[in-house]
């Protein structure tokens, strides 16, 4: 049915099965539609937030989209700016999923903000002292980027092609691709350090407060470092998934290698240095405020298993597996290091937002509860729902994988 | 922000933080820019025709 | 209108004597119609409320017949550094759309309601909770007559935007336009004072400059009594508490358990 508009020479299955396939995922998408209405009409009483938890949920799945969709801008480094040519059989998935988790992560905000039409303020009224606009320009700005990277992509298409004003426009974007890469890399490095310096900035907060370097603090570092170990291997585990799906081998293995020794060399180095950060912060910030590290954690959900999970289980577990050759060269090791990194970084990035807001600070304030409303996880699972159409959609009718056709030939 | 409006100020903050916003949107117009005028004038057939054979 | 210090001229600021409080709660309203603060048909629901000025109460723990309960009202403490040494209060810095300032003149934190994009932020920075957001779209029962009492002074707020006390700000405007029109630069330490100050009965509240030695609040913070709440984060807030009972003073901030001693000898005992 839709045959013509599939790339030649790979195997797709039938239409019927993908439209099954989809779906699901059109359901969720429903579902998170309704919730946007009804979050834009009646105003965010549809959700649980509230004056003590200011940032929730979505904030919690925007902060760990950006980590995660940080394999874009650093595989198009690596490939572009560096020149390691392996890198070119994965650069467009890693293209594809930082445009999914950012216009994803922009989608949320859009609806997160109490008065959405007002949101050109940040723009136009700018205070250039708050993290938050630095991000702000950097994340609207970069995903211009993504959008202009996905583009040649998507003018790939067969059926696209033979527009010959949109092939050549495509061709013409690639060949200066090395520019635009440039561009984004310097504004991922400064809005993943932004979100970070986001936290460490709110000194009166004893528990994301940091010290620092000038007028970055700790966290903005670190937030840079782990984005870009966690963004590697989150691009290697949606190929994987694919590849599990599809019954295909997509990737040669030495670009996912490449990706996985340097991922577990970064995450080793975060590792060592969120230790570091966290021994001090204890030392020094929290001491400041008369509070030690077991204040933090002793309010409802939020106890000490979650710095054990974050730093060890899916910090110092996955930096091995990725670093010895042993495990990392074995497939399975490899997804569940892949999914320890991606776990650690979201844990990381929920306790700094989620934890920040839930311990009282006044000594006599009491501790109040949050739980998601179906409107909020409507809205949260919407934006896994359409990066799962997008990719599924980018997976059938765009050459993703320029080496899946040599890999899995067509008898 | 532009530097015409009232709440700017010529201190080093605003110039750098809006320098570097209009310096990447310039980066971007003018890389779109030149794809878009490359792709006109292969199409009229004034230049890089050499480009336009290989495919 | 500056001092050669950076410093500015005025400083309002409050001071609250705990040990006067009786926890009548008639500060919380008489802000709450001053300033307009919308309402909910049902105001329970502590965690999207909005009061300007909240009323906490406190106990030192013990049993019956040693029970002491305190109130503390905690109106917005109007910070004037960030903890980190920087010269404004932590929700200003990080207000993306500059929609809240500090006014250098008299160094009140305000909130610009139709400038915020209601990202929250300024929220989270805030560790006394004084900011508050619209949840919903503002409300005044209909047919009660509350809509009539609207104060013309102070603009409805609309929903999805974040306000908080602003030291009645309107009545500063109202006093300086009074002072202006009668040929005087300054204000007479009663004509500026908010309304929590004006409608506690027990006279609790006191309000005015801390910069004038000639005013009251500038006499009591130099009170053995005084404290502020959570010093040791250093966002000096310009709102200062009076207490003569020890447990009072040590609830308004956290300690390490090695520093479980008295925090200051009292001269004044009761």
């Amino acid at each position: 049915m839709d045959s013509v508009l599939i790339p030649e020479g790979v195997s797709r299955c039938s239409a019927k099965k993908f439209f099954l396939w989809t779906l699901p995922w059109i359901l969720i998408l429903i579902w998170g539609a309704v919730s946007a209405v009804l979050c834009l009409w009646k105003a965010l009483n549809q959700t649980n937030m509230s004056n003590i938890f200011a940032f929730a949920l979505w904030i919690v799945f925007d902060l760990g989209l950006i980590a995660l969709g940080a394999g874009a801008f650093f595989t198009g480094f690596l490939t572009y700016i560096i020149g390691k040519k392996e890198l070119k059989d994965i650069i467009n998935a890693a293209v594809i999923i930082g445009f999914i988790c950012y216009s994803g992560a922009m989608a949320i905000l859009g609806i997160d903000i109490g008065q959405p039409l007002r949101g050109w303020f940040i723009f136009w009224h700018a205070n250039i002292h708050s993290m938050l606009v630095e991000v702000s320009f950097c994340i609207t700005c970069y995903l211009m980027i993504l959008t202009i990277e996905f583009l040649p992509i998507i003018l790939e298409n067969n059926k696209l092609e033979e527009i010959k004003p949109a092939r050549l426009f495509g061709k013409n974007l690639h060949s200066i691709m090395a520019i635009f890469a440039a561009t984004g890399t310097f504004l991922s490095f400064f809005h993943q350090g932004s979100l970070g310096g986001m936290f460490g900035v709110m000194y009166a907060r004893p528990f994301a407060a940091r010290g620092g370097f000038y007028i970055w603090p700790w966290t903005f570092f670190l937030f840079i470092l782990s984005a870009i170990a966690t963004g590697p291997c989150f691009t290697i585990l949606i190929v994987r998934i694919t590849e599990k799906l599809t019954k295909k081998k997509l990737v040669p293995d030495r670009a996912i290698q490449f990706l996985a020794k340097l991922s577990g060399i970064l995450l080793s180095i975060y590792i060592v240095l969120k230790i570091t950060d966290t021994v001090s912060w204890i030392c020094t910030e929290a001491h400041k405020a008369g509070l030690t590290f077991m204040d933090f954690y002793k309010e409802g959900p939020y106890g000490i298993w979650l710095p054990i999970t974050e730093i060890g289980i899916c910090g110092i577990i996955p930096a091995i597996l990725l670093v010895v050759p042993k495990f990392r060269k074995d497939p399975k090791w490899l997804t569940i290091a892949c999914i320890l990194n991606c776990i650690g970084i979201v844990l990381n990035r929920f306790s700094f937002i989620i934890v920040t807001l839930a311990i009282p600070v006044l000594p006599f304030e009491r501790f109040w509860s949050y739980l998601p409303t179906w409107q909020e996880w409507g809205i949260a699972l919407a934006s896994i729902a359409y990066g799962v159409l997008i990719f599924s959609l980018a997976y059938r009718y765009l050459p993703v994988f320029p080496k899946e056709k040599e890999l899995n030939p067509i008898s | 922000m532009t530097p015409f409006s009232f709440e700017w100020q010529w201190d080093i903050g605003h110039i750098i933080f809006f320098g570097f916003l209009y310096l990447v949107l310039t980066i971007v117009g003018l890389g779109l820019s030149w794809a878009g005028l490359k792709t006109v004038l292969q199409l009229l057939g004034l230049m890089w025709e050499r480009d336009l054979e290989e495919h | 209108m500056k001092h050669e210090h950076n410093k500015p001229l005025h400083r309002y600021g409050m001071v609250i004597d705990l040990d006067k409080c009786t926890g009548c709660g008639t500060c919380v309203v008489a802000c709450a119609s001053e300033n307009n603060v919308s309402v909910r048909p049902d105001e329970s629901d502590k965690k999207r409320f909005i009061s300007w000025m909240q009323l906490y109460m406190i106990t030192n723990g013990k049993e019956y017949p040693y029970t002491e309960v305190c109130y503390i009202p905690r109106p917005c403490m109007h910070c004037e550094e960030d903890g980190h040494g920087n010269p404004h209060p932590p929700c200003v810095s990080v207000c993306v759309a500059t929609a809240t300032r500090v006014d250098i003149n008299t160094g009140i934190v305000s909130q610009i309601p139709t400038r915020c994009i209601g990202c929250r932020y300024c929220q989270a920075a805030c560790p006394y909770h004084a900011r508050y957001f619209n949840w919903w779209d503002a409300y005044f029962p209909k047919g009660k007559g509350l809509e009539r009492y609207l104060s013309p002074e102070v603009s409805v707020r609309m929903r999805g935007v974040v306000e908080k006390c602003t030291f009645c700000h309107h009545r500063y405007m109202r006093a300086k336009r009074k002072a202006e029109a009668e040929g005087r630069r300054e204000l007479k330490e009663e004509e500026y004072i908010t309304a929590c100050t004006e409608a506690c009965p027990a006279g609790a509240i006191t309000f005015g400059d801390l910069n004038n030695p000639k005013h009251k609040v500038s006499q009591l913070i130099k009170s053995d009594r005084a404290f502020r709440l959570l010093e040791r984060l250093n966002t000096k807030p310009k709102v200062y508490y009076l207490s003569s009972k020890e447990w009072v003073r040590r609830m308004a901030d956290n300690y390490l358990p090695e520093e479980l001693k008295p925090v200051k000898p009292l001269a004044l005992r009761r």
